[in-house]
């Protein structure tokens, strides 16, 4: 995929957020130091900045979401943008050519940011191909295929609790094979310098081929959480219950939920992160989900800088070459 | 009107750190608060505070959020965010920059400060004036007022010592 190319202007800047692959180290730190910045605003009076004042956002979300719409709405308010949020249905999969039209009635509205969630993996980079210059595309999670913004923000997380990337064990449980967030994930953690990612999962749920990405594949949660610094927990989609793929959400439980017997394999002063909404008694038990080790609703906080900071340095950049 | 190249950094913050206990006394201004713009500013707000011997922390502004040129040039180079640990309502403020030029920055800053607060006052403390304005805003104390050939630049580095420098501007 050539997206390293259209994520990127002339001066290797970012221009549209649509994946964590192929940009480099110092631009994936860049977005966490401008994120630290962003965190001093919400501790204000005035939780708002007048940097991207006049910019109109887009929220455009194929696939229903809360979190993450809202926290990309927040994001935008701090950042003194108008924002308009349009929930299409996703009821068809669309075509390219309905989109496009979509598309090109919403910058007839002279948008300067599309955020953009959809069921099909690459209808983000589609739009980002589609748009004018000076407009930008942020990927809000693409069929299987990322989640950026998601994964950034744990990676904020990560180095606020543990600073040096490069001395980690991380392990990712659950629905690796579904997860947009996973491979965003992945990607961060690799570029980042994290020497240990483990992924941890039932064999149904872990891609094939998945040790090509430079990961360890774990299939029980003992050896998986072993002596690691961070848990990544995955939710799993319900969905995934009814097909063949798993048993009931009882039996997962049973062997890969998350409970504080298993968690201290890992490491005492791991911290325990996920993506939400989260399954309590699926993924994760109670007690670990608001235990001390958990850094979850931290994560919901981080989320709006995060979001602030992609924000800002796309349209700074897109600004320019109108 | 001083010539640039005679300037001593210590003697300038010396005549500073008189003229503002003469300010702070004469304008009433009790329990004042430093708040630097960084970085030169901060370096100077650090110096004031010892001279003075003001009690409490010094506020840290990084204005980036609040600069009226985002459209034209984009974001800015990451420096520390801005950190203003004290309640600024009702305080008497004094904003510190090491030089004033265009105004803009001071402009910045105000706008920032008043998304913390609103404080009782601001008084601005410049180390240089070199003239310029673009804006309606003058320094309350300054050290010194200078003319610059066109094309040249003068830049305080720092944070130990503290010195001027004297250049053409890059183009």
């Amino acid at each position: 995929m050539a997206q390293d190319s259209i994520q990127l202007d002339s001066q290797g800047r970012l221009k549209h957020f649509l994946t964590t692959e192929h940009l480099p180290r110092s631009l994936l730190t860049a977005i966490l130091d401008n994120a630290e910045r962003f965190t001093v605003v919400g501790d204000r009076a005035v939780k708002k900045v007048p940097l991207l004042r006049g910019k109109t956002v887009v929220n455009l979300f194929f696939e229903p979401s809360t979190r993450t719409r809202t926290t990309f709405e927040l994001a935008a308010k701090r950042l003194s943008a108008d924002v308009m949020n349009l929930n299409i249905e996703a009821s068809a999969a669309k075509k390219g050519e309905s989109l496009a039209d979509t598309l090109r009635t919403l910058e007839a509205m002279q948008t300067d940011m599309f955020v953009v969630r959809h069921h099909e993996s690459g209808a983000p980079e589609f739009i980002a191909r589609q748009v004018g210059p000076e407009v930008s595309v942020i990927n809000a999670g693409d069929g299987r295929h990322a989640h950026p913004t998601q994964a950034m923000l744990d990676m904020f997380t990560i180095r606020r609790y543990k600073r040096d990337f490069t001395q980690l064990k991380v392990a990712i449980v659950g629905d690796v094979a579904h997860s947009r967030v996973a491979r965003s994930e992945i990607h961060a953690l690799k570029t980042l310098g994290v020497p240990e990612i483990r992924v941890v999962g039932p064999k149904t749920l872990l891609p094939r081929g998945i040790e090509a990405l430079g990961v360890d594949v774990h299939h029980s949660l003992e050896t998986g959480l072993a002596g690691v610094d961070v848990v990544m927990m995955l939710r799993l989609q319900q969905e995934r219950m009814q097909s063949a793929l798993l048993p009931s959400g009882h039996e997962y439980f049973h062997t890969f939920g998350l409970t504080p017997a298993r968690l201290k394999r890992a490491k005492p002063d791991a911290i325990v992160m996920h993506p939400g909404p989260i399954n309590r008694g699926v993924e994760i038990d109670s007690a670990v989900a608001d235990g001390k080790q958990s850094v979850i609703l931290q994560q919901v906080t981080h989320g709006i800088a995060v979001r602030m900071a992609v924000m800002s340095m796309a349209m700074g950049t897109a600004a320019q070459a109108s | 009107m001083h010539e640039l190249e005679q300037l001593d950094v210590d003697t300038l913050i010396a005549d500073i750190a008189a003229r503002l206990k003469k300010r702070i006394a004469e304008q009433n201004l009790s329990n004042p608060a430093l708040v630097g713009i960084r970085t030169g500013g901060v370096w100077l707000a650090q110096r004031l505070q010892k001279k003075l011997k003001l009690a409490g922390p010094i506020g840290e502004l990084n204005i980036a959020f609040y600069r009226d040129d985002f459209s034209r040039i984009g974001m800015h180079p990451t420096v520390e965010p801005s950190a203003l640990p004290f309640d600024v309502n009702d305080r008497h403020l004094l904003l510190v920059d090491d030089i004033l030029y265009t105004g803009r920055t001071i402009r910045a800053a105000m706008n920032e400060i008043f998304d913390y607060g609103r404080p009782r006052s601001i008084s601005l403390v410049v180390l240089i004036d070199r003239g310029g304005r673009e804006l309606p805003i003058d320094a309350s104390v300054y050290g010194a007022r200078v003319t610059l050939a066109p094309g040249q630049h003068v830049k305080l580095l720092g944070p130990d010592p503290l010195r001027l420098e004297i250049g053409a501007t890059k183009s």
